[in-house]
């Protein structure tokens, strides 16, 4: 019996959590419009979600694609398939790695931050003063950290997948000895701009809005105190990377599912 | 709030890397920029087989590529693949007697159209169907005619050695 008071508990715990989420995600979009207003507030949270990013996402993208290289050189070799390589580094960035893996770095290097700062502000009271003042902080805090971090995200994702292809073509290239010429050709010849390209940006799109909105909520729903900001900033870790690979499986089945 | 300069730069370059590398994947990567839709005619084809062709699949003329495969239909009446393609306007003096061909690029490679040179004075337009055609080139097929073939040598031999001794 305890077990189900348990579960019962447990279900309307998430259903709460879910509605307050759902409300907080009205109040956060219905704040775009005030941000675009004041676009210096968004250009300062633009610089410490995305250039602060940068430099993780071009590095891990640059190893990323060294070893889509090495990787697929090794198989491909068996098949007499060289000169595929290409087509192979920039398929598998661009349909998946590059959104992916830069949505979860993402969620690592900058979710994680917002998710902290705001249970930090909410824990020192700044929020509720603010509110005191007549300044929704919704509008002002929380709206244009989301656009910020949903403006980024296809950004970095795309920087993702064109420096793993580069470093793909400086070991396969460079390294490996497969022909230039037949690197780009061959991937130019094999991707289409429809199906791979805009739906991988259609990914990372989703993406951002999901690791941004999850890192800001959790921060604006921790309880405040140290631990809870704790708690708060892993959960952000933790649900935007199931969310993010959960999401990525349908987005994939609906995109590619069909052939 | 006062403006921040190098910030205002810092984010600029990052917004502009980003476009750059969106630009990058559009046009380096994927064939964006081969796919200028210009003027195009159609004209159509029909195979006995048309093998792994596939719709967008590459028709070229002495290796040059000339236009794209839009659609491939089959024709329950005559059993046949039928084929159209959209050739380039740049390329309006093909003779209507021109052939084509699968052919596959590379063993592995995909499959693609060639269309052969034809002499005659009159020239394919919109709509025009194609006489000539090669079907496309099934392994399994080729290897079992050499199979049944090379045993029937084998048969014949061993019947002209067998027969003297009867």
């Amino acid at each position: 019996m305890e077990f189900f008071q348990y579960l019962g508990a447990a279900t309307r715990e998430s259903f709460t959590k879910l509605g307050r989420a759902s409300y907080f995600l009205i109040g956060m979009l219905s704040g775009i419009s005030s941000v675009l207003i004041r676009p210096c507030l968004l250009l300062k949270q633009m610089h410490s979600v995305g250039v602060l990013s940068f430099l993780i996402i071009t590095i891990s993208g640059l190893f990323v694609g060294m070893v889509l290289g090495l990787q697929g050189f090794y198989i491909l070799s068996r098949f007499g398939a060289e000169e595929t390589l290409g087509v192979m580094v920039a398929a598998s960035l661009v349909r998946e790695l590059g959104p992916v893996v830069a949505a979860l770095l993402f969620a690592g290097r900058a979710g994680s931050a917002l998710t902290a700062e705001i249970g930090l502000m909410k824990a020192t009271e700044q929020l509720s003063g603010m509110e005191m003042m007549a300044i929704d902080p919704i509008k002002r805090i929380i709206s244009p950290r989301f656009l910020a971090g949903f403006l980024s995200m296809p950004l970095l994702a795309a920087l993702f997948s064109a420096v793993g292809i580069i470093g793909g073509q400086i070991v396969g290239c460079g390294l490996l000895g497969v022909d230039d010429g037949a690197y780009w050709s061959q991937m130019n010849a094999n991707l289409d701009f429809q199906k791979d390209i805009i739906n991988g940006i259609i990914k990372s799109v989703v993406f951002g809005f999901v690791t941004s909105w999850i890192a800001l909520f959790e921060g604006y729903d921790a309880i405040p105190t140290a631990e809870g900001v704790s708690r708060a900033t892993t959960r952000t870790v933790v649900n935007s990377a199931f969310s993010i690979l959960g999401l990525d499986f349908i987005l994939t089945a609906l995109m590619f599912g069909d052939n | 709030m006062p403006h921040n300069n190098t910030q205002d730069t810092l984010v600029g370059l990052f917004v502009a890397a980003g476009i750059a590398s969106l630009f990058f994947l559009a046009l380096q990567v994927s064939n964006l920029s081969s796919f200028t839709k210009g003027e195009t005619y159609q004209i159509t084809a029909s195979f006995e087989n048309s093998g792994g062709l596939k719709v967008k699949s590459p028709v070229s003329a002495a290796g040059v590529k000339i236009g794209r495969v839009s659609s491939i239909v089959f024709n329950p009446k005559t059993y046949r693949s039928v084929v159209t393609m959209e050739i380039d306007a740049k390329y309006k003096t093909l003779p209507d007697d021109s052939s084509v061909s699968v052919y596959t690029a590379g063993l592995l490679g995909e499959q693609y159209i060639s269309l052969g040179e034809g002499a005659s004075d009159s020239y394919l337009h919109n709509g025009s169907e194609i006489e000539f055609t090669n079907s496309a080139l099934i392994l399994e097929k080729a290897i079992t005619q050499y199979l049944l073939k090379s045993a029937d040598e084998k048969k014949d031999s061993d019947d002209k050695k067998n027969s003297p001794k009867k």
